[in-house]
């Protein structure tokens, strides 16, 4: 049992101390109307990704989210590509990059020409950025302490909590007993479970922090009235927010919950943490907090999720840029309709075929097998969903606490 | 016979494990043969006790929701008899597909 969670591999280490599962070229576009040129400059390149940001306005939530994303442990180089006329900056983008010791490049549609000169610059740009990166970033041994999991469910169903998000949260306990760090988001699916989740605070100073983003939660799903409980998990069986909370919870598993951090910020310590993407009060009107599936999975990996697990019930086809993503469904049923998606079924567990210690052991291992360098069902499909979201939060307190020094 | 799984004593309802149409085997905390009121799906409930209007539904030992009328055992558990504490709106969403019913689309 505890083989697993010894194991080794051999990652990517950053300059800031971190270690990345994968080395790869971040295309970054700064405006809808780069977009088109940013894919052809990544189509048919291998380790090369694309995020973008739609809006034409900068916004500092999305620009925090952005270059958590340009920095995180599995990108090695970012090419950041506008058009010429919007707000948001790639050249500012490409100089946060390089800060953080990862070499990066930027340029303006408008500048280089039209689509095709575009996308013959950024290609050249994108080929030498994976050379350097090939060649020069420091490979090293990690294991379970140097991963940051996040865990995410969509397409939720009665067997989610019954076994594919209770599968996960024993994964999360073996991480975290591990040394390891892992983030559950979604905070919306955790209202009705006010007492439940203050139980679970590591000490007053997070069970105050759990308080705050639970009461703001609470207070922006009645303003907006809008609770994260869909049509598909309501024919599924789930009946209410309280019923679907209390199976969206159980993939946070039992360890003491060290605090709540906020998109764009990494745990400061490592453990199990609890990410808050609801707008701030003075703004709650603007932006939504969990729009789709993949805003809620970009959101983990802005805190540094190597790799993110996606529980599903009902089935679901995205997969995620920057961090593999690994499906895991507690019903058997959708596993065989849609074994092409579906990397783990957890509904063996209902079947009486596994305990669930044995499924968050076998769990365990697919997740290392990946962060070796397997791809991921998502990842093997070319699954690259992203989503940036213009909402508003207060500035977190991104020195807060010392990872590295531990 | 189809599973229906308690998952916790102070439930009263218990979550089918796949479909049923007349009985299922109740398992985890508490069991024995339950007869079914109606055909109920994989991964919806069932109530495991007569449940009276206003009294709390309780899941995982906690309040999922109060029955919006009295429910008896053997019945069907969804969104046509109980209510959400904290979300209105469901209540009258279709209670088969979930869809919701509120919204105009012309």
């Amino acid at each position: 049992m505890t083989e697993t969670f010894d194991r080794q591999w051999t990652g990517y280490l950053r300059s800031d101390g971190r270690k990345g599962v994968r080395n790869l070229v971040l295309v970054i576009y700064t405006v809808q109307c780069a977009a088109f040129v940013a894919h052809a400059i990544a189509a048919g390149e291998d380790d090369v990704q694309v995020i973008g940001f739609p809006g034409c306005y900068d916004n500092q939530y999305a620009i925090r989210l952005v270059l958590s994303l340009a920095r995180h442990p599995n990108v090695g180089a970012v090419l950041s590509v506008g058009l010429g006329c919007e707000y948001t900056q790639p050249a500012r983008i490409a100089e946060a990059v390089e800060k953080s010791g990862r070499p990066a490049a930027s340029f303006f549609i408008q500048d280089a020409g039209g689509t095709r000169s575009s996308t013959e610059k950024g290609k050249a740009i994108v080929a030498d950025l994976r050379d350097r990166i090939r060649i020069e970033t420091p490979r090293v041994a990690m294991g379970f302490r140097d991963l940051t999991l996040g865990a995410e469910c969509g397409g939720s169903d009665g067997t989610s909590g019954l076994v594919g998000n209770p599968v996960v949260g024993r994964l999360f306990d073996r991480v975290v007993d591990a040394g390891g760090s892992a983030i559950c988001e979604e905070i919306v699916e955790m209202i009705g479970l006010r007492d439940v989740i203050l139980a679970r605070a590591a000490d007053d100073r997070a069970r105050g922090e759990l308080e705050t983003a639970y009461a703001k939660a609470e207070h922006y799903c009645r303003d907006v009235r809008q609770y994260s409980i869909s049509p598909g998990n309501f024919a599924g069986g789930l009946t209410t927010i309280e019923e679907k909370s209390m199976g969206a919870f159980a993939k946070s598993g039992s360890r003491p919950i060290q605090g709540v951090i906020k998109v764009g910020e990494q745990p400061p310590w490592p453990g199990m943490w609890v990410m808050d993407s609801v707008p701030d009060e003075h703004f709650m009107q603007f932006g939504y907090t969990n729009p789709n599936d993949t805003e809620g999975i970009m959101d983990l990996i802005s805190g540094g999720s190597q790799i993110v697990l996606f529980i599903t019930g009902r089935g679901s086809v995205i997969g995620s840029p920057v961090a593999p993503l690994v499906k895991v469904t507690g019903n058997s049923r959708t596993y065989s309709r849609m074994i092409e998606d579906m990397d783990f079924d957890a509904g063996r567990v209902l079947a009486g075929e596994m305990t669930l210690d044995e499924g968050a052991d076998e769990l365990g291992a697919m997740v290392a097998d990946i962060a070796e360098g397997m791809p991921s069902k998502p990842e093997a499909l070319g699954h690259r969903e992203y989503f940036v979201m213009y909402k508003h939060q207060d500035t977190p307190d991104l020195d807060r606490g010392c990872r590295n020094v531990a | 016979m189809t599973t229906a799984f308690r998952i916790h004593a102070a439930d009263n309802v218990a979550t089918l494990l796949g479909d049923a149409e007349d009985r299922v085997e109740v398992r985890g905390e508490g069991g024995g043969a339950l007869a079914l009121l109606e055909p109920i799906a994989l991964g919806h409930k069932v109530a495991l006790a007569d449940i009276e209007a206003g009294a709390p539904v309780v899941k995982f030992s906690i309040t999922i929701g109060t029955a919006s009328r009295s429910i008896r055992a053997g019945e069907w558990v969804h969104l046509h008899n109980i209510a959400s504490s904290f979300d209105e709106r469901s209540g009258g969403f279709d209670v088969v597909t979930g869809v919701a019913k509120d919204v105009r689309y012309d």
